[in-house]
Order: C-alpha cells, then sequence, then structure tokens
C-alpha cells in the first residue's frame, strides 16, 4: 500500500515540478529550440540522401553561392548544400554532445559520490584512479584509443568520456564530503535511516545543482573537443559534424567572407549550449525551494 | 556631554521584497562613563542600531533622525572624519570572533593595523603597544604572533575587544559579544568587559537578548520590540519589577535557579518575533501580550514615565503603564 | 534502578584514532518519564556521549542498552531498526537538521517512512505536527523550512522525532539557538510529552536555567566524566562538586552564590590531567583548602570515581569525600 502511496506522491510532485517549469517563458523557449534541433537532426535522413554531398557527387552545383532560392544556406567550396549539411552535422555534433555527457556525468557522479560518502579506502582508491586519469594527457590518449579502437561515433564518445570524468568526480566528491557532514544527514542517521535513503533522499539531491551546472557545461564541451578530434583526422572522416563545418571554413571561408558557410554551424552550437543552460538553470530553480519565486 | 545621542532615529532597510523599518524612532542617549543595555530579540532592530552609529548600513538603507557621536553628526560627516570616527569616537566589538578576524595573519599584526591606520601610535612603539592592549584583555603579549585558528572562541573574543580598544575609543559598542561563548568564558568576558568600563572611564552600549547578562554589567536598560524601544530604566529597577508585559517576558526567559515559581514551569511567549515587514498593527507586541485589551489592537502607545521610577527616567510603552493597577 | 529507558554503562567515545577520550567511562540510567539534563561546558563531552546512545558516534567500551536492548554500533539490521526507533533526537540548530529541499510533510514523513509505520501517514503527519503546537497543520504541510521561523522549525523537529513515540528524546541544546521568549515555550512542550506520553528526555545543555525549568535530575559533566548527579533540586541548590559551584556561580541570576570565574580555557579532552582531572582550575585547591584539608597530593594524583553523598545524590571530589567522613 505505501509503495502506491509513495508513487503516487513521486508523480504528483513531478507533475508539480513541470507545472512550475511551464511558467518559466524562457526555460520553455529554450526547451522548443532544442526540441527543434533534434527533431532536425532526426528528419534529416527523411528530406535528403547522405550521398548527395559526397565530396565526388556534387554534379554541376554552383560552389560557395550564397544562399538563394535552391540552396537555403548557400553552398560551400564543393557545391554541397550548406542547409542539408548543418541538419546531417546536428546528428552527429547531438549524438556526441549527449552521450559523452551521459557518460561522463555518471562516471563522474558515481566515482565521486562513492568515493565522498564512504570514504576512507574506497575513497582512497577511488581518488588515486581519479588522479592518474586525470594527468593522463588528452591528446596522446584519444590517438591511442582513435588508431586502436574502430574509427566511429562512438570512439569519439567514448574518447571524450573517458578523458573528462575525473574533474566532474572530484567536484561531486568535494560536495558530497560537505554535505556528508551536514547536520539533517545526522538526523536521518538519528531517525534509523539506512546508507540508500541517505544518498537518496539527502545527499543525490543536495549535489544535483552541481551535476547539472555540470552537464550544462559538458555538453558544449564535448561538442567541441568532436571538432577538435575530427580536425586530427581521428573522428569519422565520413561523417559531417558541426565541428567538422567550422573547421572547414575557417580556412578559407571565413577569410572569403562567406559566412553561410560558418555562421549557421556556429549559430547552432551557441544555440544548443545557450538552451541547456538555460534549462539546466530552470530545473534547478523549480527543484529548490530555497530558489522558487513565491 | 553624551557621548552617544540618538534622536528618533528611523532605519529603513530597502529589500527585493519591499521596504523593510527596522528601527522605528529610537531616542537614546549615553553619558560619558555610562553603561546601557539594549535587550531585544532577533529582528527588533538592536543590532542595526549599532551598524547605524558608524554608518556600516548597506547601501539605499534610508536613515532619518539624528545620530550624534559627542555631539557631532555621524551622518553630515565627511568621509574622512567618519573613517577617523570610526574606531576612535566609537568602536564596535561584534559577535562571531571568528569571523571578524583575518585568518591568514597573526593577531599582533591585525591589531598594529589598526594602530597604523588612525596614526595613534608612533611605528617605534607599536610592538609595545600591541603588547599593553593584549595584556589588558588578559592575554599574554607572546599571543601577538598566533593565528586566530590558533585560538580558542574565548581568546579571539578578547583579541577582538583589544582590537576594539586599540585606539582608545570613547564609547564601545559590544553587539552580542558572548552568544557564542561557553558559561564559564562568558562569565570571564563580561567580567574583562567590566574591568574596562571601570579602570577607563569607558562607555558602554552592550547588545543582547538575554537580559539577565544586561542586569550584570549595565546600569541603564532599554529593551526593544519591533523596532522601538518599549520600556527603558535603571537595569535594576526594570530587571526586578518589568513594567511591559514583554520586558517581563524576557526576564522571565531565564529563570532564577532556586525560586519555585519557575521550578518545572518554564516560561515562554505565544508566537513568534514579528516580521519587520509585516508588522501587527496597534502596539505591535498585542498578538502575543496577556494582558492585551480591545484598545491595543488599534492604538499605538509611547512611552510613558512610570509612576514609581519616573525620576530615573524610567518609562514604558503600555497602555497599562500609569493606569493604577487593580 | 528498576526497569530503566536508557542504561549506559562504561561509554567510552574516542576521536582521532583513540587517542582523544570524548566520553571517558560514563554510566547513566534515566528512568520512564524522567527528565535529565547532561549540563558542561564545551569540550566536556556532553553532546557526543548522547550521540553514542543514538548510533551516530561508536563506543569504543562500554554498552547502551534501551529497554533493556543493546543499541548503538553493536546490534545489526532489525532488531537495531526497532530499537533505533524507540530513542529520537533533536538538535541544536533547527535550521541546519531540516533538510532545504524537503517540504515539512516531507521531514515529519521521513521516520514514518523508514520505519514503515503503519497507519495513514498523512494523518500521523498531521497529528504530530499538531501536537507539536504547529496549527493548525494544514498550513505548514506544503511549507518549506526556510519560510518557518526557528522556533517553528525546532517544533517540526520536535513532531518529526515524537512522531515515532520514542521511550527517550535526546535534545542536544535545544533551545540555545532560539530567541529568548520562544525558549519556554518549547521547553514546556517538551515537558508536556513527558507528562502526556510518558517519554523519557535527556537534555544536553550548558544552561543550568533550563535543568532548572524542566529536569528532573542533573548530571554535570567535566573532561567526559560526569562529576556530579544527583536530583535537579539538591544538585542545583546545594551544589556539592566544586565545579558544579562554580557553574552555578557564573549564572546571572543565581545571587546567593559568590561569583566564581574559573581562570583558562575550556578544557581539552585531548590533554586530560592526572589525579581528579580538574584539579588544574579546582577553587578548592587553588585556595589551598585541599591542602588544608591534607587531600592536596590525592587531588593531583589519584583519580576517583562517583560517591553517593545522599539519596540519589553521587559526586566526585575528594573535598567532599573527606568532609563526609
Amino acid at each position: 500500500m505505501s509503495a502506491a502511496v509513495a508513487w503516487a506522491r513521486r508523480r504528483a510532485s513531478a507533475a508539480d515540478a513541470w507545472r512550475r517549469l511551464r511558467r518559466d517563458r524562457l526555460a520553455m523557449t529554450a526547451l522548443i529550440v532544442l526540441v527543434a534541433f533534434v527533431v532536425m537532426a532526426l528528419i534529416a535522413p527523411l528530406v535528403s540522401d547522405r550521398a548527395d554531398f559526397d565530396a565526388i557527387n556534387t554534379g554541376g552545383n554552383p560552389t560557395n553561392s550564397s544562399p538563394s532560392g535552391q540552396f537555403v544556406l548557400g553552398t560551400d567550396g564543393l557545391g554541397r548544400s550548406m542547409a542539408l549539411q548543418v541538419m546531417w552535422g546536428a546528428r552527429i555534433s547531438l549524438l556526441v554532445g549527449f552521450s559523452a555527457t551521459v557518460l561522463m556525468i555518471v562516471l563522474g557522479v558515481v566515482v565521486g559520490l562513492a568515493a565522498g560518502f564512504f570514504g576512507g579506502w574506497i575513497d582512497a582508491v577511488l581518488m588515486r584512479i581519479t588522479d592518474w586519469f586525470m594527468v593522463i594527457p588528452f591528446l596522446p590518449l584519444a590517438i591511442v584509443l582513435a588508431s586502436v579502437l574502430e574509427r566511429g561515433v562512438g570512439t569519439i564518445v567514448l574518447v571524450i568520456g573517458i578523458t573528462s570524468w575525473p574533474s566532474t568526480a572530484r567536484l561531486i566528491r568535494s560536495q558530497v564530503l560537505s554535505i556528508r557532514e551536514r547536520l539533517y544527514v545526522d538526523r536521518a542517521r538519528a531517525l534509523g535511516a539506512g546508507k540508500g535513503h541517505i544518498i537518496g533522499r539527502h545527499i543525490l539531491p543536495n549535489v544535483t545543482p552541481l551535476i547539472l551546472a555540470n552537464t550544462t557545461l559538458a555538453v558544449p564541451i564535448a561538442i567541441l573537443t568532436e571538432t577538435t578530434l575530427s580536425f586530427l583526422g581521428l573522428g569519422d572522416p565520413t561523417q559531417v559534424s558541426w565541428g567538422g563545418l567550422l573547421e572547414r571554413a575557417g580556412t578559407t571561408a571565413v577569410k572569403a567572407g562567406y559566412w553561410w558557410e560558418y555562421l549557421p554551424p556556429g549559430v547552432g552550437i551557441v544555440l544548443v549550449v545557450l538552451a541547456f543552460t538555460i534549462i539546466g538553470r530552470a530545473v534547478e530553480e523549480v527543484l529548490d525551494p530555497r530558489l522558487r519565486a513565491r | 556631554m553624551s557621548v552617544l545621542e540618538l534622536h528618533d532615529l528611523c532605519v529603513t532597510y530597502r529589500t527585493e521584497g519591499g521596504k523593510v523599518p527596522a528601527v522605528r524612532g529610537v531616542n537614546l542617549t549615553i553619558e560619558e562613563g555610562d553603561t546601557v543595555g539594549l535587550a531585544g530579540e532577533s529582528g527588533c532592530g538592536k543590532s542595526t542600531i549599532a551598524a547605524a552609529v558608524l554608518r556600516l548600513l548597506p547601501k539605499g538603507t534610508r536613515v532619518t533622525g539624528k545620530v550624534l557621536l559627542n555631539g557631532e553628526d555621524v551622518y553630515s560627516m565627511k568621509p574622512g572624519r567618519l573613517r577617523a570616527v570610526r574606531w576612535t569616537g566609537a568602536a564596535i566589538v561584534f559577535q562571531g570572533a571568528l569571523h571578524s578576524l583575518n585568518p591568514v595573519r597573526r593577531v599582533g599584526l591585525q591589531i598594529e593595523e589598526a594602530l597604523r591606520l588612525h596614526q595613534t601610535v608612533p611605528v617605534g612603539k607599536m610592538a609595545a603597544r600591541v603588547d599593553d592592549l593584549l595584556e589588558r584583555v588578559g592575554l599574554p603579549g607572546a599571543h601577538a604572533s598566533r593565528y586566530p585558528h590558533q585560538m580558542s572562541g574565548g581568546q579571539r573574543q578578547r583579541v577582538l575587544i583589544a582590537l576594539a580598544l586599540a585606539c582608545d575609543p570613547q564609547l564601545l559598542i559590544a553587539d552580542e559579544p558572548t552568544t557564542a561563548l561557553d558559561v564559564m568564558v562568558q562569565a570571564q568576558v563580561l567580567a574583562l568587559l567590566e574591568e574596562l568600563q571601570r579602570e577607563r572611564g569607558l562607555s558602554l552600549l552592550f547588545i543582547t537578548h538575554d537580559l539577565s547578562v544586561l542586569t550584570h554589567t549595565c546600569r541603564r536598560l532599554a529593551v526593544m520590540y519591533a523596532g522601538r524601544i518599549v520600556e527603558e530604566g535603571l537595569s535594576a529597577e526594570v530587571f526586578a519589577r518589568p513594567e511591559h508585559p514583554y520586558t517581563r517576558a524576557l526576564a522571565a526567559a531565564f529563570p532564577t535557579i532556586g525560586d519555585t515559581a519557575s521550578r518545572m514551569n518554564p516560561q515562554g511567549l505565544p508566537g513568534d518575533p514579528p516580521d519587520p515587514s509585516a508588522l501587527p498593527t496597534g502596539c505591535p507586541f498585542h498578538p502575543r501580550c496577556d494582558r492585551a485589551v480591545d484598545e491595543c489592537a488599534t492604538a499605538d502607545v509611547t512611552l510613558r514615565p512610570v509612576a514609581d521610577g519616573a525620576a530615573a527616567g524610567w518609562r514604558a510603552a503600555c497602555v497599562h503603564v500609569g493606569v493604577d493597577r487593580g | 534502578m528498576a526497569d530503566p529507558v536508557l542504561r549506559a554503562q562504561h561509554v567510552q567515545v574516542r576521536f582521532d584514532a583513540g587517542r582523544v577520550r570524548a566520553v571517558d567511562t560514563v554510566s547513566l540510567e534515566v528512568g520512564r518519564g524522567e527528565v535529565v539534563a547532561l549540563v558542561g561546558e564545551s569540550g566536556c563531552g556532553k553532546t557526543t556521549l548522547i550521540r553514542s546512545v543514538v548510533g551516530l558516534e561508536p563506543l569504543a567500551a562500554g554498552s547502551v542498552e534501551v529497554e533493556g536492548r543493546p543499541i548503538g554500533s553493536s546490534g545489526k539490521g532489525r532488531a537495531l531498526r526497532a530499537v533505533r526507533r524507540r530513542v529520537q533526537m533533536i538538535f541544536q540548530d533547527p535550521t541546519g537538521a531540516l533538510n532545504p529541499r524537503h517540504s515539512i510533510y516531507e521531514a515529519v514523513a521521513e521516520g514514518l517512512r523508514i520505519h514503515k509505520v503503519k497507519g495513514d501517514e498523512a494523518a500521523l503527519v498531521s497529528d504530530a505536527l499538531a501536537a507539536a503546537g504547529l496549527r493548525p497543520p494544514e498550513r505548514y504541510l506544503r511549507r518549506f523550512p526556510h519560510e518557518l521561523s526557528g522556533g517553528q522549525k525546532q517544533r517540526v523537529l520536535i513532531a518529526a522525532a515524537m512522531a515515532l513515540q520514542p521511550a527517550l528524546l535526546l535534545a542536544d541544546e535545544p533551545v540555545a539557538s532560539l530567541d529568548a521568549s520562544i525558549r519556554g515555550e518549547i521547553l514546556a512542550l517538551m515537558r508536556s510529552y513527558v507528562e502526556r506520553d510518558g517519554v523519557s528526555i535527556v537534555a544536553v545543555t550548558h544552561d543550568l536555567g533550563l535543568a532548572w525549568n524542566i529536569a528532573d535530575r542533573v548530571a554535570v559533566m567535566y573532561l567526559g566524566r560526569i562529576v556530579e548527579v544527583g536530583p535537579a533540586e539538591a544538585v542545583l541548590r546545594s551544589p556539592q562538586h566544586p565545579y558544579t559551584r562554580a557553574l552555578l556561580s557564573v549564572v546571572p541570576e543565581t545571587g546567593h552564590l559568590e561569583q566564581q570565574i574559573l581562570t583558562g580555557e575550556t578544557p581539552d579532552p585531548s590533554k586530560v590531567p592526572s589525579g581528579c582531572r580538574f584539579h588544574p582550575r579546582c577553587p578548592v585547591v587553588a585556595s589551598g583548602e585541599a591542602a588544608r584539608l591534607g587531600i592536596e597530593d590525592r587531588c593531583r594524583g589519584v583519580d576517583l570515581e562517583l560517591e553517593v553523598v545522599a539519596e540519589g545524590h553521587e559526586v566526585a571530589c575528594h573535598a567532599v569525600s573527606v568532609r563526609s567522613t
């Protein structure tokens, strides 16, 4: 019986949170922007064929033409449609950005939480491992991993995730160490609560703001890191990504003033990152009773 | 001459939620060498008064009325004069000795800093003066080379008192100086304050929520509620026979051990101290008052002389004051 | 004592890998419906002692039983949880003791859920709040700690503790952080649970007035030991131990004792003096009275235990022992 009651209560509080979130105009705008990008990425294969912009396949399209009726966002140096490339680029960029972030946050939170909460030898071992990953230079590891593993999006996600979780782990651990000493945790223990209850009801909810902040910061980093790796030829050369487009434009298009070649992917990255930041802040405001406007 | 005079002092904070009147018309005079206690609970405005005396209030706070330090209006002073007056005219000892000291500087240096800023002592005599100040508050001179974290709470509070005395102020404002301290250390610090006051003729404004502490340390007493003084007079008289129901409650809050009336009978007031931004109508105390009559909800009573103590300036703000007790 | 609610025997709690004895062999029994005030300066181990009773500090030695069943780090599993439910605690700082993200309802319901208390949760929470003086409870259920005053928060904590119907309530400085006018109401509330539900209370405090207000018995701690224990009237009206006398003398409102301010700082449990641990600050030693009684060597060199001086009144002091024989 009590489980059903608890579920009903949880559903009610989730509905309550959603209602409050919906009142935040800015957050809803950001959410719509984000959803629009995701939808755009998802429908890319429906509106065009990947093969349409293989370098060898461009036919007689005009090169570096500015936006027109035929090419909404113009074409690049090889005559490929920028609009289609931005759509397809969103697939890779968002996929890498989201997955790498999830990997990094999950690893970082689990390690940081365990180290901070249990302390003792668990903390010592986990922190040494974290230090070890922290001092590994990023690029050599990326190069090694990329050459050992199969080239592709999965590898890039893995490389970014593995190299970026230690800072999250350290951050979460220090926060957990501070929350673990709070009086309300003592009170829960005095009430007779077990470790699972304390982590789930007290520690985790109070590190949530940190996790959210970290997530909003991690998404752009992951998107940009993917660019770097693609540039170094460690990515999948057959795929288009926003970072890859920017990278290509950076060499010639910027000098030539072909703004339609670098502005759209750039604006895409900025909008996604901004949307994430705004949503993160709004969610935090909804979850933290102290920040709620009366 | 009076060391400190407050004339109809009003302080209104500006917050996101609107204007908050923290002090609403306070008149208070401290004669040279006198000791005055200001008692009240959180939010009653007592600490605001301490900050208002030295113009330490946050920007945007509205202050009306007059604050005269040795006859000089603090709120018309030029910045240079104000800096000189802070510390030489009046010094404050805050509560929470840990946060008022810089944790990464030796305490001796922190005292020297105050001396240097006010150029009261030639550089050559600085170290001797620091020694002298520390010894005066009961600490060995060698403690000058310690860091705050190497000292106990009581020792740090003594350092703060030494710091406040550095420039020989005429008025010492002590804002809950003993709240965070243990009973025995509290007794030590109170004894020190009394001794300093006696020896040096220091004027003292002592602010606390514990009325019983004031009766020993201060000759006169003012009790604040909701931004106003509701009773004032000689400590011994007010404490023994409080006129205002609020003073009575405060006096009864800390029982006299051995007094059978309070044995197994803790005395308190219902409700909470009022929110300064939403004060009740009439007498602000009436919702918590056990002697409230209909009139109290509408009529705001100002201080009235208490019949048998009028000569000593005993006054209270209650409709029952000055009326024959039935 | 027959059938005590709490029986702590030879309890030791150590910190810093055993080097610091915060609680050094303390035995204490609390009867049903009895209120015991545990008084002393900070660092005397009074808070550590009650934290060990509720299982927040591991025992280095000794045992703690609640209603005859062992508690603390010695037990495990469901049995431990059942005993845990019978001991609840409230804290000095009600703001810190409430999770800022939990509503008042959740704060009170937390213990009910942990112990899977049967019955209508919402009704139990409302009843607990109403009993703690938060009426009508509906006004408080959905609010959050930062929207309440300090006194109201302490009432919420008391409601949450008492909702589990404990046999023993441990109170760590329950009114020290509250406004003076609130103090009496909270103490009266605690006392009302004793009268109505027969709960026993151990209140840790440095405030002897609190002891006078609500306690049946008083135990005075110094550096990890109980140095005097007895009926509140006896201990507070005619204190025997020089430390108790000094503590009483500095309460601003005790007129009948000459003020006796002990010099020196609050004692440090990592450096316990030899002999009677109070002797370096003891006015009996300092004034030469101990020498006159011929016990100064004992004060400095011989550790001692509590001795009965009157019915239920025990004191650990060489001078008291010598005078009474």
